[in-house]
């Protein structure tokens, strides 16, 4: 049975009718195989290939070697080009950077190409470092504070806003961070069940939820004793200390009575990177602007009025 | 009688084993684990002790023809069966996780069912338990009959098949669990890893068994090409599984290879798979059935020999492109691309040798549906492995990588090519396996061929607009060069593809249902009533092995 399907006698080739072609002669389960050669086009394309995976391979670095690969004719690396890239946009954003680290935050208004320039700056970096807990349009979540409003924990003025984004906030890491710790009143024991539910009964009270009833009268004493050196007497909070104001309507985690009980009773401990580790100093003034830009920016404490334009980013880099 | 107690007592053996395992199990995964294997090593028990017949019962039960001198064809209509049942689970997974992406909320918070457990459990049940079993059944159809031989090895033929099942039971288990190497396409664990290597070293020698007892001269070109799956499969899984468990009764492990070169190894094993196992494999059961249902010899013979040897030779140095840009040093990722563009030729050689088979009979695109089906199945295999070196550009793929471009590249070669060609076969081997005078209907493959491919047509474009569309906004920067778009963003506004793909989905998967009422009704041996479509002809006297099998 072994017979050379191109000399053996026992081979069967035959013309194929509709192609013309011949066949190989050979036969399994009823299928045979055509003698076509290999269309040129086919050929040629496979070749050009190869012929440009050749090319390519003498041009980058392509062969490995003892210790590192070969370099390649045009000596091009990946990293290289990264950092060319990286350079050449240095090289372009480099009299802008300059001038906005040339100019204190409080005077960009002062120079408004140059705010417009650290706002766009500010919400490229926000959408790459911010997001993830802040969200997409800065809203927040529990836990994280809304940008958009005119609620500030530790300041809203832009000086204040970058001094919070620089340090962070409970970072035991930056001797400078904004810090802050409320006791975990019934956790230990400072107050007992009852008495938590009645300064939670206080606070829904003054924050216009309740109407005012025993409990929360209970709770009233109870809160100037143990509340109102951080949050103040009448519960409007302190920005020294970042104790939120409680008569309004914005929550940080939540202003029902549950979530309210589990504050008064374990305490928070929210916190936030200090941003001056990881960014450079321009990019956090241009992140402060753009947070400060979103709508509930405050104008400088002390400035009475807006300082001569004259001081000039004058001294920057043309 | 000395092997059916030695037999029973192998089974006892594992049974107890199992069981002590399950006990002493430092996790809970492995301790469910351990108690599926000592079901399956009962049921055995329980079948040899009580000298049940099971064979005798599962051709009851799947209505087996009766035939002795023909081909060892019962494990082959199992394996019809378990590819159209796990095609069904796989297809179902894929919608649904599909779903979740669309409106996370179908995750519904719970851990067994969300996306990260049902991703792996979708790809496996489609690659390895739909395609996987097709080509098992597949090549023991093809190699005995261009052998024309029976199996080499029954016994260990059936031993494959439901080794094979359990592989599929304890992967997708174990998914559902937890359980995950976190490598693509490699996620079961090192315990499970051993068995398939058992069961898959038992399918090489099968086929190659009956290859030796082959009553033909030459070795068909089918045969090649699942040879290759076969030994290559083996060799890819072996290194990229090579993993020190942390406990003996524990489903942890970890790999030997780590960091880049982990990384490089997977995506060695990852890019073979699919050029091994649904690219080298589904090209046997092409260059079997294309040629038998268009009744027309294969193209050409050259190009057979030039194409498998260039695509054998050239696949396996191609995994690098998909770390372009990472961690891998350029040279890698140079040769990665390279190879890749080189291997755009031999691959277009098997849909050349395909399409061109069909020389002299392509009115029987117009009038055969299965025809139709298979000239489908090679567009979209010409397609995707035009569009995957095209990929692996390292230009091109820094705007694909990690965008939904490649998921949509991914599913042009799945559901165009694999799926397509595999329904083919069935709709081939079903009629034949069980004596049936042809298919329930054969209008239903039509409808089976339009749903399937406008459900194909609304998957991929859906998913390039998503990739570019994701790739476009992660690189877009504005004119003072800073980021334009958060990530969030560009989530956002891939929403409405992600619900177009649900839809592409849905109708693929209705097109599966059609299928699975055809078989089922051909299998009962019903026969619609319908105007008459162009079939292949069949001629039972010619089908079964030239030396009679007298032995086994």
């Amino acid at each position: 049975m072994m017979t050379d399907p191109h000399t053996g006698a026992n081979s069967r080739k035959r013309i194929d009718e509709p192609t013309g072609t011949e066949t190989m002669g050979h036969e399994w389960d009823g299928i045979e195989e055509l003698n076509t050669p290999l269309p040129r086009w086919w050929l040629w394309t496979f070749y050009a290939c190869i012929a440009f995976a050749i090319g390519y391979v003498i041009v980058y670095p392509a062969f490995p070697m003892l210790h590192s690969g070969s370099k390649g004719l045009w000596g091009w690396s990946s990293r290289g080009a990264l950092a060319a890239d990286i350079q050449a946009e240095d090289a372009r954003r480099g009299p802008q950077m300059a001038a906005l680290a040339a100019v204190p935050i409080e005077q960009l208004p002062n120079d408004p190409k140059l705010l417009r320039a650290a706002i766009d700056g500010g919400r490229a970096a926000f959408k790459v470092n911010c997001v993830q807990c802040h969200g997409a349009g800065a809203a927040g979540g529990k836990g994280y504070p809304n940008l958009n409003d005119d609620d500030w924990l530790w300041g809203g003025d832009a000086k204040a806003i970058e001094y919070t984004l620089t340090h962070g906030v409970r970072q035991d890491a930056d001797k400078q961070t904004r810090t802050s710790q409320m006791p975990a009143f019934g956790r230990d024991g400072i107050l007992n069940a009852a008495q938590v539910q009645d300064v939670v009964s206080h606070v829904r009270v003054i924050s216009g939820q309740d109407k005012p009833g025993a409990s929360a009268a209970r709770g009233t004493a109870l809160f100037a004793a143990n509340c109102a050196v951080c949050h103040g007497a009448g519960g409007e909070g302190s920005r020294s200390v970042g104790a939120p104001r409680l008569t309004d309507a914005i929550w940080l985690y939540g202003g029902d009575r549950a979530t309210l009980t589990e504050t008064v009773t374990n305490a928070r401990y929210g916190q936030m990177p200090n941003w001056g580790a990881r960014l450079s100093p321009v990019t956090i003034k241009m992140l402060a602007t753009y947070v400060h830009s979103l709508g509930g920016g405050e104008d400088a404490p002390a400035a009475s009025a807006p300082t001569a334009p004259a001081t000039a980013p004058a001294g920057t880099a043309k | 009688m000395e092997s059916v107690l030695s037999r029973a007592g192998l089974w006892l053996v594992v049974l107890v084993l199992a069981i002590m395992a399950s006990a002493v199990s430092v996790d809970f995964g492995f301790g469910v684990h351990m108690v599926i294997v000592a079901i399956a090593a009962a049921i055995g028990l329980g079948f040899m002790l009580y000298k049940v017949d099971g064979e005798a019962i599962a051709k009851g039960i799947i209505r087996s023809p009766a035939d002795p001198g023909r081909y060892d064809d019962e494990v082959i209509r199992w394996g019809v069966i378990a590819t159209v049942f796990w095609g069904m689970a796989g297809l179902l997974a894929g919608l649904y996780i599909a779903l979740e992406l669309t409106w996370p909320a179908l995750n519904f918070g719970i851990e067994y069912i969300g996306f990260g457990r049902l991703r792996p459990l979708h790809t496996s049940a489609v690659i390895f338990a739909f395609g996987g079993n097709a080509l098992i059944a597949t090549s023991f159809y093809v190699v005995q009959r261009t052998c024309r031989a029976r199996l080499a090895f029954p016994g260990l033929a059936r031993f494959v098949f439901w080794g094979y099942q359990l592989f599929i039971v304890l992967a997708a288990t174990g998914y559902l669990l937890g359980i995950t190497q976190g490598k693509e396409y490699a996620e079961p664990e090192w315990y499970v890893d051993i068995w398939l290597t058992i069961v898959w070293v038992s399918y090489l020698a099968v086929f190659v068994g009956t290859l030796v007892r082959r009553s033909e001269p030459h070795i068909y070109v089918a045969n090649w090409f699942y040879l290759s799956f076969i030994l290559t499969v083996a060799m890819l899984h072996l290194v990229n599984n090579i993993n020190i468990p942390v406990s003996w009764v524990g489903s942890r492990s970890y790999p030997i290879f780590g960091g880049v070169q982990g990384a490089l190894v997977q995506w060695w094993y990852g890019h073979n798979a699919v050029g091994f196992f649904l690219t080298a494999g589904f090209l046997a059961m092409m260059y079997y059935f294309v040629p038998k249902q268009a009744e027309r010899p294969i193209y050409s013979y050259r190009l057979s020999i030039i194409h498998f040897w260039a695509l054998i030779f050239l696949y396996i140095w191609a995994g690098p492109h998909h770390l372009h840009y990472t961690a891998l040093p350029d040279w890698a990722q140079t040769l990665g691309m390279v190879f890749s563009i080189m291997l755009w030729m031999p691959s277009w050689g098997g849909m050349i040798n395909g399409l061109m088979t069909l020389n002299g009979a392509w009115d029987k695109v117009r009038t055969d549906p299965i025809i139709r089906m298979m000239v489908l199945a090679l567009a979209f295999y010409g397609m995707s492995t035009f569009e995957g070196p095209m990929l692996s550009v390292k230009s091109v793929n820094a705007l694909s990588h990690y965008t939904d471009w490649t998921i949509g590249h991914v599913h042009s070669g799945a559901l165009g090519w694999n799926g397509m060609i595999t329904f083919a076969c069935l709709y081939y081997m079903t009629p034949r396996l069980w004596g049936r005078t042809r298919l329930y209907s054969l209008r239903m493959v039509n409808w089976h061929f339009w749903l399937a491919t406008v459900g194909i047509v609304f998957y991929i474009a859906a998913m390039w607009v998503a990739g570019i569309t994701q790739g476009l906004m992660w690189r877009e920067y504005g004119a003072d060069g800073y980021l334009v778009n958060s990530f969030a963003d560009t989530v956002a506004a891939i929403h409405p593809m992600y619900a177009l793909r649900a839809f592409g989905g849905l109708l693929y998967l209705a097109g599966a249902v059609v299928m699975t009422i055809n078989i089922w009704r051909t299998i009962l041996g019903h026969l619609r009533e319908e105007a008459p479509l162009r079939d292949a002809t069949y001629d039972p006297a010619a089908d079964r092995p030239l030396v009679p099998a007298t032995a086994n």
